[in-house]
């Protein structure tokens, strides 16, 4: 199939859906790769570079998109983009469904493939072709550097002969991956930083980047679905922000991330802040785009206000259009690696693989936005059992070999039933409902444990030894002579087994 | 005391079983786990001796004593190394007792049994004598086997399956004829049967299958406790049974997925013999196979100081040359030398489930960089080294690449997508699966022939 990198057409944007390494990537996975021209220049790659990664140029947009199966962008198409995604092609870039429902619907009618890579779900075996983490980290860093750029004092302390300089004080609100980011790009240029979030379980993320993390008196845990935040209450809000007033008062440089999924952003800091803040300091308020965390925020601009330069720039990762051209070419690169897995240069809508199935958002003519819910807590996510390789049999039929398989059980117990005394049925239930237990409890058994786990079942399953103590009382001299036997044996199961595993369980350790 | 006493802490027993196996969900809760299943025993053990029917008690401290003193210095005297092997033999104990238990059942004629009752009574002794020999005999064969005492070649009678459906057609017709007429000679033929198909059934599998045997067999266990309970009435056994007999099958299926083989052909048997139809057509593996470029253990450190991350695939080699240890040393050093130290454990290196895990864990290497193959296969191309320390089949890219293979469709470690792989081996023989490694021959492949703790003592002192 052939796949084509158009030049972005948002005015402003300067990154490219692809690099070099992508085109060589895609050409090892058996695709064709066609570029638009000048497509790159902004984000520094030249056509000749592409031509040297093995891509070919190609003069228009128009023909670019006509002779492309599967086109890679960064921005969801403008309307004069859309209208050429036509029946049979594949569309991959940001495309916010949320926001963009009109847009969603007429490419609908136009019978193509739609993958948004914001889409993408959030569990860890996707985080590799998560761009908008990508994108959050460059934001992130370069709030630092705008911040930096705009204030009139080093970040690190110094003492010099003229005379002492204090570090400069930062305060991250929201330790999502773009506050992490901020946190470890200001603390390694060397100033103090505090960092805020509503989820206290943060907390070691945040000093892990060389931050210190700030939380309100007050028990509330706000982790939401996906390990975004969620809305909190109002006594916390409270809470909060009278931390932020008086943090307000010594702080440098505030740097807002405070995001909830699908609402305007949270009003964090207010005029009064801004005003008790030291005259030079500086917000960089990352959620502009969704109407900011600070009031006087104005989208996209750089202004100052009552001494304090509140900078509301949406673009940050298209400032750094190379470094983010470059990762978002890595997280397309790795969704390819999944859509491919055959390498044999076609790509497989698969549903059964929940990562391209919460990343597409129209397949074939038909809106498949939003995907089911996957019920995964964040911090535990629990490991999906290996799938099982090549299965022999096609799957309706197994689930109908499945019933059957129920029902040949269920006669049978009732056959059983039918015939056998009542004391007997009372174990068989017991038998019965044990296994089940056993059955879901294992599952959970880490594999690295699997050896433990013999070690202990067999200890356990020497519960035999009751059968024996029961019988060695026993008149007849070789009942009591077979307990014995089965005694000692039993015995040693159990001890050995205990202390076997004890001393397995002993050796491992945390590095 | 009372039944009803002795009930509640069977019930409360069970509890704590369950509680035991799953703490080992996780490496923090695991010891605590332990700790309930001890506490269990105790509980179920003592509740038992206080009952009212139970005499001789000086006969039963002082085999529980001597049991308890063997098993203590089995236990504190074992290798790691050797854990498959003790817990092959810890089967074959379940074994013979769950037998020995069942004749001593069929024996006692205090309990005069009639009708269903008496039926279903003989089915259980039937049943728990038989699973228990099976048991018994497989284990001793396993030990055996893992032990080095017999080879580990398949055993391959001619007629082996007709062999096992004659047994199994004879088990069924002696446990007819014990239902009818209660005939000892029946149950100790079949016993006689039951035995010999343990031995024929482990003898005819392959060493690479043993993790599938040793799981099997730890279910086996399980069911033949679970019989014994049946037959005595008694419900603690049937849970524990219910439990073990569940763990040991999910660990089978487990370790059956991750060699992508079916369980019934593994207990079938004759995995690994070589396919003597296909000698017409060399023309595949063979003719791509170059020349194996070797390497020395001074190169290999030159190698290895360099990288900014290795990735480590330990096998059996590795537990056979007992390098456990020494490759924590060598882990130790790069680690201090700011090299990223990975391990990855596929589901079925080394002869038991979760066998490298202990190994590493014995010799103190952290354990959260031990990762399974689904965590890691995907990191490979990143990868600066791959060290492979004595696996084989586990890294051959022909269960991807040769769909003739006896491995293909085997998920294996894609240790070939790093920069560069080192194989630790002894010589170029084949692994269990006796198939040729294309691994070896590849560009980014060096060999480095020796004994693997030879191969990275010399290595740790290059570095």
């Amino acid at each position: 199939m052939k796949i084509g990198i158009p030049k972005e057409i948002r005015s402003g944007e300067k990154r490219v859906a692809g690099s070099p390494k992508l085109v060589a990537k895609l050409l090892k996975l058996g695709f064709d790769v066609s570029v638009e021209t000048q497509a790159g220049v902004s984000a520094n790659v030249s056509d000749q570079d592409w031509i040297d990664a093995g891509a070919e140029i190609i003069g228009s947009a128009d023909d670019l998109w006509d002779q492309s199966d599967i086109i890679i962008k960064v921005n969801p198409p403008e309307t004069d983009e859309a209208t050429l995604l036509t029946e049979g092609k594949t569309l991959i870039s940001f495309f916010w469904p949320a926001q963009n429902e009109e847009l969603l619907k007429s490419i609908e009618k136009q019978g193509a493939n739609v993958l948004s890579m914001d889409c993408v779900p959030r569990i860890s075996r996707a985080q590799k072709l998560d761009a908008l983490s990508s994108m959050a980290n460059i934001a992130g860093y370069r709030a630092v550097i705008e911040a930096g750029n705009n204030f009139g004092h080093f970040f690190t302390g110094q003492i010099t002969a003229a005379g002492k300089v204090p570090p400069a004080k930062v305060l991250v609100i929201g330790a999502g991956v773009a506050g992490l980011s901020a946190i470890g790009t200001a603390s390694s240029l060397g100033a103090i930083v505090r960092a805020f979030d509503t989820r206290p379980e943060v907390a070691d993320q945040v000093k892990s980047m060389g931050g210190e993390f700030i939380y309100p008196d007050i028990e509330e845990d706000g982790t939401g679905e996906g390990g975004y935040a969620k809305v909190m209450t109002k006594e916390f809000i409270e809470a909060e922000m009278a931390l932020f007033a008086e943090q307000a008062k010594e702080i440098d440089i505030i740097i807002t991330t405070a995001l909830i999924p699908g609402r305007p952003a949270p009003k964090l800091i207010t005029e009064e802040m801004v005003k008790s803040m030291k005259a030079g300091g500086v917000v960089v308020d990352l959620a502009a785009e969704q109407g900011g965390n600070c009031e006087l925020t104005e989208p996209g601009q750089l202004v100052k206000k009552h001494g304090v330069t509140l900078i509301g720039y949406t673009d940050l990762p298209s400032r750094m259009s190379g470094q983010s051209s470059e990762l978002y070419a890595n997280n397309i690169g790795h969704l390819f690696d999944e859509l491919c897995p055959e390498k044999n240069g076609v790509i497989d809508i698969n549903f059964d693989d929940e990562v391209i199935r919460g990343t597409t958002v129209i397949k074939e003519g038909q809106i498949t936005w939003p995907p089911p819910k996957l019920s995964v807590a964040p911090p535990a996510a629990k490991k999906e059992e290996p799938p099982a390789p090549v299965e022999a049999e096609p799957k309706p039929d197994k689930g109908w070999g499945n019933l059957i398989g129920i029902l040949i059980v269920a006669g049978a117990i009732l056959g059983m039933g039918a015939v056998a005394p009542t004391s007997f049925m009372g174990h068989f239930t017991v038998f019965v409902l044990a296994c089940f237990v056993g059955w879901q409890v294992i599952w959970n058994v880490s594999a690295a444990l699997h050896t433990p786990l013999m070690s202990v079942t067999n200890a356990i399953s020497s519960i035999i030894v009751l059968g024996a103590i029961l019988q060695i009382g026993s008149s007849n001299q070789i009942i009591t002579i077979l307990a014995a036997i089965a005694i000692l044996i039993t015995t040693v199961n159990i001890v050995g087994g205990f202390l076997v595993t004890h001393r397995m369980l002993d050796m491992f350790r945390k590095g | 005391m009372s039944e009803g006493l002795t009930t509640a802490c069977y019930i409360v027993a069970s509890i704590l079983f369950i509680l035991s196996l799953g703490g080992l969900s996780d490496q923090e809760k695991a010891r605590r786990g332990n700790i309930y299943g001890i506490i269990g025993m105790l509980l179920a053990v003592g509740a038992t001796l206080f009952a009212a029917s139970v005499g001789n008690y000086t006969l039963i401290i002082s085999m529980m004593v001597a049991g308890a003193i063997i098993g203590a210095i089995l236990a504190a005297r074992v290798k790691m190394t050797a854990m498959p092997e003790l817990v092959a033999m810890l089967h074959s104990f379940v074994g013979l007792a769950a037998v020995l238990v069942g004749f001593a059942t069929f024996l006692d004629t205090s309990h005069i049994l009639t009708g269903a009752e008496k039926t279903i009574h003989d089915v259980e002794i039937y049943l728990g004598i038989l699973i228990g020999a099976v048991t018994f005999t497989g284990s001793v064969i396993a030990f055996g086997k893992l032990n080095g005492m017999i080879g580990g070649k398949p055993l391959m009678l001619p007629g082996r399956h007709f062999l096992n459906l004659l047994i199994l057609l004879a088990c069924i017709y002696l446990g007819y004829n014990f239902i009818q007429t209660g005939s000892q000679t029946s149950l100790i033929i079949m016993t006689a049967l039951a035995l010999v198909f343990g031995i024929h059934m482990v003898a005819a599998i392959g060493g690479a299958d043993m993790p599938v045997v040793i799981s099997m067999l730890n279910s086996y266990s399980g069911w033949a406790a679970a019989a014994t309970g049946f037959m005595l009435g008694n419900d603690l056994l049937i849970v524990v049974g219910a439990l073990v007999g569940s763990s040991g099958a999910i660990l089978s299926i487990i370790m059956c997925r991750a060699m992508n083989r079916k369980f019934i052909s593994v207990i079938l048997g004759g995995f690994g013999t070589p396919k003597k139809s296909s000698g017409g057509g060399g023309s595949g593996p063979a003719a791509e196979q170059g020349e194996a470029v070797a390497i020395t253990g001074e190169e290999t450190a030159e190698l290895l100081k360099n990288a900014k991350s290795l990735v480590v695939v330990p096998g059996y080699g590795m537990a056979v040359a007992q390098a456990q240890q020494t490759v924590a040393a060598m882990t130790q050093k790069l680690r201090d030398q700011g090299v990223d130290v990975k391990f990855a454990i596929h589901p079925v290196a080394g002869r038991m489930p979760g066998h490298m895990n202990v190994l590493l864990a014995e010799a103190k290497l952290p354990y959260d960089i031990v990762l399974e193959m689904d965590e890691i296969n995907d990191d490979f191309p990143e990868t600066d080294v791959v060290m492979v320390i004595g696996a084989n089949d586990i890294v051959n890219p022909s269960a991807e690449t040769e769909p003739e293979s006896p491995i293909a469709g085997m998920p294996v470690l894609q240790v070939w997508n790093a920069k560069d792989v080192i194989v630790l081996k002894r010589s170029m023989a084949t692994g269990y699966a006796g198939v040729e490694n294309p691994l070896f021959f590849k560009d980014n492949t060096r060999m480095l022939f020796g004994d693997a703790k030879a191969s990275i003592d010399a290595v740790v002192k290059a570095l």
